[in-house]
C-alpha cells in the first residue's frame, strides 16, 4: 500500500493562475473548504506573462462600446467557431469581473476622469483593454493572490487558522484525477520538494492548468505549460475540443536564440508600432483578408490617422487578428524578405517619442535592453511568430464550466470553446475571470449537493497512480527525458506548426507514436527530492497526449480557419464551421497506434437574436445557406452527428 | 513546500547569519569577486578628509574666517562676541562674551546634525564605518543588530527638525553670498572670484537641502491625493527629481562648503588676493 | 560564437553540500539560466533549480551569481568574463531545500501578516474613481515580481536569523507603503493605522536604509527612496512630530 499525505477538501483547484485563483476565491466565498494546487510557487503562474490587458466593454474610453460589440468582435476573431453561449457570457460579465478586481486592490491605469483606462487591441472595435502599462497579468495575479491572502486573514480572525478554509499547496503536481465510479473523488500527485505523494479527497475538482505550449519549440509559454489539465481530463474520461487550433502570436522575440519565442506584446502595435520587411515596406496592407476588407485602412496615411481619430478612419492592418498577422509574417520570411535572424521588423522607435515609449511599454523596453541589447526607443525589434495559446481544451458546459465527468470542471486556457478558432488579445484574461468564477461557483454548488454522499477514494487507484509516477526510476531503457522533450518540440514545431500539410501531420503522428514508446523507457537519476528530470519524465505523458490531439485534429480538419492553416486546404469552409472535433482517450491503446480517438460533434447553432447582431452579408461569409436567419428550420445538428459517427472511425486510423 | 517560517534556532547553534543552520552550507562569508570594498573605502576616505579639515578649521580658524567681503560658511551665522566684525553679515553675539571657544562650534552643530541624520549619509557611514553591512550580500561582523529601533539610533528620526533649521542657515549663507557683491570696502556692485565660490556653494547647499527626503515628504509626499493639491504635487515632482540626485548633491555640497571655507582661509591668511571681475 | 565555461554550482541540501565544478558550453546571447539548463540536460539531470517564465517576469529563478543576488534569467553571459569561473549558489538568507532551491516560506508568512486592502464603504464596484497621479506611487510598488532578492540581500535578516520574526523585510514594508498610498484604502476608517503598524509590528525601525534592496531589485523599483523612507517619514509624522501631533489634537487633518 502506497504511503501518501492525505487531505480532505470540498473543492480542489488545480492551477493557481488567473482562472484557478478566481475559481478558488468563489468556492471559498460560498463557504466551501478549498484547496489550490500549483506546480510553481504561489503567484508565479503563467498569467504574470500576460501583458496587454483585460478585454471588457466598460465603455470608459469610447461609450459606443457594449457587450454586443464585444460579442461580435469575439465571434469574428474566432471565425464563428466559438461556442456562442460562452462568448455571450464572457462579453456580458467581463466588466463586472474587472470592477470587482478594484475592490480587491487592483490599480489599473486611469482615464482623465478617474475611470479605468482602456487601450486598443487587435480585433477589438473600440479601445477595450483595461491595463496596467504592459504588465496587466502581473497585476491580475497579484490582486487575486492578495485576495486569497485577505480571505485567509479573515479565517485567521475567525478560526485562529489562516488555512481553515482555503489552503495553497505550492510546488505540488497532480498526476491523476481519481474517480469513484463515474464521479470525481479527488486528485493524486507528488510534492516537488520532497517527492512524496499526496491525495486530496474532494467531490469537485476544477482544472485551471493553462495551456500546452511546451510541446512546441518556439513558444512564449513557461515550462509549466505541459498540457497537464488537458491530459488529466482525457485520462479522467472527459473530451477535448478544438485542439487543432493553436495560436501563434505574431510577435515573439527571434534573437538571441536563448530567448527565441518570448512574447512582444501586441500593445506595441496598439500604441503605434508598425511591421516592416527587410525592404522597409509596411507589408500588412497586402494581407487584409476579404472578410475584414471594409474594417481596415487601405493606405498608410489612413492607418496613421486612426491613432488620433478613430471615428473617421479605419484601423491599420497591423491590428488584424493574431492569426492573420502571424501568417503574413510567416509568408514574408519565406519569401526572403525577413530580417537577418529570420523575423520581420517591428518598429515603434520612429513612431513615438522615446519618453512615451518608456512610459507606455516599460517592460518591453526593459526586456529588449536586458535580453537582446536592443534599445527599442532607437531601433526596431526583430519579431516572428511564437506558439502562444491553445484555443482547444476540455469540452465544458458554457454556464457551469463542468465537463462531462461529474465533479470535473475546467476554466481558462484548459477549457475549450470560448475562443473558437482564434482568440483575440485581451480576451484571455477576461475569460479567466468570467469562467474561473463560474467554475468555482458551480464546483461549490456541486460539492454542496455531494455532501450527503461524498465519493470515496479507492486505494487501488492510489497504488496504480503511485506505480505510474515511480516508473521512471525503474525504467531500463535509459532514455534521457530532456532529449525526448526536445525531439517532441522539434517535431511539433516542424510538422504541426503555423502552416500544416497532410503528409507532415501523418509523419508527426508516426513520430509521436514512437516517442510515446520511448517515453516509457525515460529513466531518471538521483532521488525523489526536487528532481527536475523526474518531473519532466512525468510531464512527457501529458505533452505526448495533447500533441497527438493537436496533430490528429489538425489532420482531420480539411480547411483553414483561425489558428489552423492547411496549405492543402487554404480556404475556410462554412460546412466545417458546424463541426467540432472532439478528442478522447482510446479504450485500449495499441502499441504503435494512437492513444486518442476523434469524434465529430455538431457546433450548436447560434441563438437567433445574437445572429441578428450581424449583417446578413457578413454572416454569408461564415454560415451555410440553411443556417442564415430566415432559412428553413434547422436540422443540421443531427446531420452533423451522423456525419460524425461515420467519420470518427476514420479519425482514429490516421 | 510549506508556508510556515522555521523558528529561529537556539543561540548555541553552530553559526549565525549566512552560516545559520538550515541555510546552504557555504564556508565563505561572501562570494563576490568585484571590488565591493572600494566604494566603502572611498566614502570613508572622503568623509574622514572632510571631518579632519573641518575640525581643524572649526577649532582654530576664527582669525582666518573672514576676508571682507567674504565670510567662511563655517562661521556664519556667528553667534558669539569673539566673532570678527562682518560688515552687514550675520555676526549676532547672541551667546555673549562668556563663550571663549570657536564660535563655529555653536552653529556647526546644526549642519552637522542635518548631515548626520540625512538618509544618504546614514547609508554611507553605516556601510563604510559600521560595516552594517559592508556591502550588499557581504556578511557583517556584528553578532547583534537592532537597527534604528532603539536609542540612540532611533534619534535618526529627528532628521526633519534639522531640515527645518537648515533652511534659515541656508538663507543666511545666501545673504553672505549676496554680500559678496561688494568690494572689500563695502561698496556694492562688484564681484570677485570669491563671490562666485560662495554662490556656487550656496546653490549646492540649497539643492542638497531641498533634495532632502524629509523635504520631499513635507512638501507633498505625505499627501494621499496629489490630485487634490496640484501645487504641492508640482513641488513634490520637482523635489523628487532633485531627490534622485541626493547622494551626488550631498557630496558636491560637502566639498563646496569645504572649498568655500578654504578659499576664505587662503584670502584671510594672505596666501593670495581675490581676483576681482568688476 | 561558443566557448567552454567553468561553472561552480552549489549542490546539496539542508544537511550539507559543496560547490561542484562543471565544464559547459556557452553560446552567443545566452543567459546564466540557459547554461544551468544545459548542465541539467547533459550532465546533472537532477540538478534542482526553480524557474518559470525565463523572461524576468515571474521572479522564480533568484540565486546568487558570483556572490551577487540576481535573477538567473536576466544575467547575460556576456556580462561575465569568459575566462573566469562562474559561481552560483542558492539564496543564502533562506533555508536551502536542494541545490539552488530554497524554502522561501518566510516571505509567504510575512505576506499574510500585512493587513490587506480595505475597500471603502459605500463605493460600489465600477464606481471607483482614482486619478493617475494618485495611483502612480502604488503602481510602482506593484511592479514587484516577488523574486525575494531584496528579502535575501537585506542584512537585517541575512546576517541575523533572530530578526526574522520581528522584521517583514523590504518587500512587505513596501506593501505597507503601497496600501498606505492607495488613494481609496479605507484602513484609517476601520481603525487600522498602517504607519503605526509598519513601525510597531513589521519592524520598519530595523531598516537602516543601506539600500541593498534597491540595488538588487530586477524591476528597478526604488524601494528605499520611494517606499521605505516615505514610510519612515510617515511614521515620524505620527510619533515624533509635535506640530502634527498638535494638529491632530485640535482636529486639523491634512492630506
Amino acid at each position: 500500500m502506497t504511503e501518501v499525505e492525505r487531505h480532505g477538501f470540498d473543492v480542489v483547484v488545480v492551477g493557481a493562475g488567473g482562472a484557478g485563483l478566481r475559481a478558488a476565491i468563489e468556492a471559498r466565498e460560498h463557504g466551501k473548504r478549498t484547496a489550490i494546487i500549483c506546480k510553481s510557487l504561489f503567484g508565479k503562474a503563467h498569467t504574470v506573462m500576460a501583458e496587454g490587458g483585460i478585454a471588457a466593454s466598460m465603455g470608459n474610453v469610447n461609450d459606443q462600446d457594449n457587450w454586443q460589440v464585444h460579442f461580435r468582435d469575439t465571434m469574428r476573431g474566432g471565425k464563428f467557431l466559438n461556442h456562442w453561449r460562452m462568448a455571450e457570457l464572457h462579453a456580458k460579465e467581463a466588466p463586472e469581473r474587472v470592477w470587482e478586481l478594484e475592490t480587491w486592490g487592483a490599480l489599473f491605469d486611469r482615464t482623465k476622469d478617474g475611470k479605468i483606462s482602456q487601450r486598443n487591441f487587435g480585433g477589438h472595435e473600440y479601445p477595450r483593454l483595461a491595463h496596467v502599462g504592459d504588465r496587466t497579468g502581473l497585476e491580475l495575479i497579484r490582486t487575486l493572490q492578495q485576495k486569497v491572502v485577505s480571505l485567509q486573514q479573515e479565517d485567521f480572525r475567525e478560526h485562529g487558522d489562516y488555512e481553515a478554509r482555503i489552503k495553497v499547496f505550492q510546488e505540488y503536481t497532480v498526476t491523476r484525477v481519481l474517480k469513484d465510479g463515474d464521479r470525481v473523488s479527488g486528485v493524486f500527485g507528488y510534492q516537488r520538494e520532497s517527492g512524496r505523494f499526496f491525495v486530496i479527497e474532494a467531490p469537485a475538482v476544477v482544472l485551471a492548468t493553462g495551456g500546452i505550449g511546451k510541446s512546441f519549440k518556439v513558444t512564449s509559454n513557461s515550462w509549466e505549460y505541459t498540457g497537464d489539465g488537458h491530459a488529466l481530463a482525457l485520462l479522467a474520461g472527459a473530451s477535448l475540443i478544438n485542439m487543432e487550433f493553436v495560436q501563434f502570436h505574431p510577435t515573439g522575440m527571434v534573437w538571441p536564440p536563448s530567448v527565441k519565442g518570448i512574447l512582444v506584446t501586441e500593445s506595441v502595435r496598439g500604441d503605434g508600432g508598425v511591421l516592416r520587411n527587410s525592404d522597409g515596406k509596411r507589408f500588412m496592407f497586402e494581407y487584409i483578408p476579404d472578410v475584414f476588407r471594409e474594417k481596415y485602412a487601405e493606405t498608410e496615411e489612413e492607418g496613421d490617422r486612426w491613432y488620433q481619430d478613430q471615428a473617421n478612419n479605419r484601423r491599420p492592418p497591423e491590428l488584424l487578428p493574431r492569426d492573420e498577422v502571424a501568417r503574413a509574417i510567416n509568408s514574408e520570411v519565406k519569401a526572403g524578405r525577413g530580417t537577418p535572424h529570420g523575423g520581420v521588423f517591428l518598429d515603434v522607435s520612429t513612431r513615438l517619442p522615446a519618453e512615451e515609449i518608456r512610459r507606455r511599454l516599460p517592460s518591453m523596453h526593459h526586456q529588449f535592453k536586458e535580453l537582446a541589447d536592443v534599445d527599442i526607443t532607437a531601433e526596431p525589434m526583430e519579431v516572428g511568430p511564437t506558439c502562444h495559446y491553445v484555443m482547444g481544451g476540455v469540452e465544458v458546459d458554457p454556464d457551469t464550466a463542468s465537463s462531462c465527468v461529474p465533479g470535473l470542471f475546467a476554466a481558462g486556457e484548459v477549457a475549450g470553446g470560448m475562443h473558437g478558432s482564434n482568440r483575440l488579445g485581451g480576451n484571455s484574461l477576461s475569460d479567466l475571470l468570467v469562467f474561473g468564477r463560474r467554475a468555482g461557483l458551480h464546483a461549490a454548488q456541486y460539492a454542496e449537493a455531494a455532501q450527503e454522499d461524498r465519493p470515496l477514494v479507492e486505494q487501488e487507484q492510489i497504488d496504480a497512480a503511485a506505480e505510474e509516477a515511480l516508473a521512471p526510476f525503474s525504467a531500463e531503457g535509459g532514455e534521457n527525458p530532456y532529449g525526448l522533450h526536445q525531439e517532441l518540440q522539434q517535431s511539433m514545431n516542424d510538422l504541426v506548426g503555423i502552416i500544416r500539410r497532410e503528409g507532415e501531420m501523418e509523419e508527426a503522428l508516426q513520430r509521436l507514436a514512437v516517442l510515446r514508446e520511448r517515453a516509457v523507457n525515460a529513466g531518471v537519476e538521483g532521488h525523489r527530492q526536487f528532481n527536475p528530470g523526474w518531473h519532466l519524465a512525468l510531464d512527457l505523458r501529458n505533452m505526448l497526449l495533447v500533441s497527438e490531439c493537436v496533430a490528429r485534429a489538425a489532420l482531420e480538419r480539411e480547411e483553414s480557419r483561425g489558428g489552423h492553416t492547411r496549405e492543402d486546404h487554404p480556404t475556410m469552409a462554412a460546412e466545417w464551421r458546424r463541426v467540432l472535433l472532439a478528442c478522447s482517450l482510446a479504450d485500449k491503446p495499441v502499441p504503435g497506434e494512437g492513444a486518442i480517438v476523434l469524434q465529430r460533434k455538431a457546433n450548436p447553432a447560434i441563438r437567433e437574436d445574437l445572429l441578428g447582431l450581424f449583417g446578413v452579408d457578413e454572416l454569408k461569409k461564415y454560415l451555410t445557406e440553411d443556417e442564415l436567419p430566415g432559412a428553413e428550420a434547422d436540422l443540421p445538428p443531427q446531420r452533423a452527428d451522423t456525419d460524425a459517427e461515420k467519420k470518427s472511425e476514420n479519425g482514429a486510423e490516421h | 513546500m510549506t508556508t510556515e517560517t522555521r523558528p529561529p534556532e537556539a543561540a548555541d547553534s553552530t553559526g549565525r547569519g549566512v552560516h545559520s543552520p538550515g541555510r546552504a552550507a557555504i564556508a565563505q562569508r561572501h562570494l563576490r569577486l568585484d571590488r565591493w570594498w572600494l566604494p566603502q573605502v572611498m566614502t570613508a576616505a572622503g568623509l574622514l578628509l572632510f571631518i579632519g579639515y573641518s575640525t581643524w578649521r572649526a577649532f582654530f580658524g576664527l582669525h582666518t574666517s573672514y576676508a571682507a567681503p567674504y565670510v567662511s560658511p563655517f562661521y556664519s551665522p556667528c553667534l558669539a562676541a569673539n566673532c570678527p566684525k562682518m560688515d552687514g553679515g550675520a555676526d549676532w553675539a547672541l551667546f555673549g562674551g562668556w563663550w571663549s571657544l570657536s564660535p563655529a562650534l555653536i552653529v556647526l552643530i546644526f549642519p552637522l546634525g542635518f548631515r548626520l541624520t540625512c538618509y544618504y549619509y546614514r547609508k554611507a557611514y553605516y556601510r563604510s564605518f559600521w560595516s552594517s553591512p559592508p556591502a550588499c550580500a557581504v556578511a557583517e561582523p556584528h553578532a547583534k543588530y537592532s537597527g534604528e529601533t532603539r536609542f540612540p539610533l532611533i534619534l535618526q528620526n529627528i532628521h526633519r527638525y534639522f531640515f527645518y533649521v537648515a533652511i534659515p542657515v541656508a538663507g543666511i549663507l545666501t545673504w553672505d553670498a549676496i554680500l559678496g557683491f561688494r568690494d572689500p570696502q563695502g561698496h556694492w556692485g562688484h564681484m570677485g572670484l570669491g563671490t562666485l565660490v560662495l554662490l556656487v556653494n550656496v546653490s549646492l547647499i540649497w539643492a542638497y537641502t531641498a533634495s532632502c527626503h524629509s523635504c520631499r515628504h513635507i512638501v507633498g509626499g505625505r499627501l494621499r491625493h496629489f490630485s487634490k493639491h496640484p501645487v504641492r504635487y508640482r513641488m513634490w515632482t520637482w523635489v523628487s527629481k532633485l531627490n534622485a540626485r541626493h547622494m551626488q548633491l550631498a557630496w558636491a555640497s560637502l566639498f563646496s562648503v569645504g572649498l568655500a571655507d578654504l578659499y576664505v582661509y587662503l584670502l584671510a591668511s594672505g596666501a593670495f588676493s581675490d581676483p576681482r571681475f568688476f | 560564437m561558443s566557448y567552454e565555461a567553468t561553472f561552480r554550482v552549489w549542490r546539496g541540501d539542508a544537511e550539507g553540500g559543496e560547490l561542484t565544478d562543471f565544464q559547459v558550453e556557452v553560446n552567443d546571447g545566452e543567459v546564466v539560466l540557459d547554461v544551468v539548463h544545459r548542465i541539467q540536460a547533459t550532465q546533472a539531470p537532477d540538478l534542482a533549480v526553480r524557474w518559470n517564465c525565463k523572461a524576468g517576469k515571474c521572479g522564480s529563478c533568484s540565486a546568487e551569481i558570483n556572490g551577487r543576488p540576481r535573477l538567473m534569467c536576466m544575467t547575460r553571459m556576456s556580462t561575465l568574463p569568459p575566462d573566469e569561473t562562474v559561481t552560483i549558489t542558492p539564496m543564502r538568507t533562506f533555508p536551502v531545500l536542494r541545490d539552488l532551491v530554497t524554502d522561501v516560506g518566510f516571505n509567504y508568512q510575512k505576506a499574510r501578516e500585512i493587513p490587506s486592502f480595505i475597500p471603502p464603504q459605500g463605493v460600489k464596484p465600477g464606481e471607483y474613481r482614482m486619478q493617475q497621479e494618485d495611483v502612480n506611487r502604488s503602481q510602482e510598488f506593484r511592479k514587484c515580481i516577488e523574486c525575494f532578492l531584496c528579502q535575501n540581500t537585506c542584512h537585517v535578516v541575512r546576517d541575523h536569523e533572530e530578526n526574522k520574526p520581528a522584521f517583514a523585510g523590504p518587500r512587505f514594508l513596501m506593501r505597507v507603503a503601497e496600501l498606505d498610498m492607495h488613494p481609496l484604502d479605507a484602513a484609517a476608517d476601520s481603525g487600522l493605522d498602517r504607519k503605526a503598524t509598519a513601525q510597531e509590528e513589521h519592524g520598519l525601525g530595523y531598516c537602516n536604509i543601506t539600500k541593498c534592496c534597491t540595488e538588487v531589485c530586477p524591476e528597478g523599483i526604488k524601494i528605499t527612496d520611494n517606499a521605505l523612507i516615505p514610510l519612515k517619514e510617515r511614521a515620524v509624522d505620527r510619533k515624533y512630530d509635535p506640530l502634527v501631533w498638535l494638529g491632530s489634537k485640535i482636529g486639523l487633518r491634512r492630506g
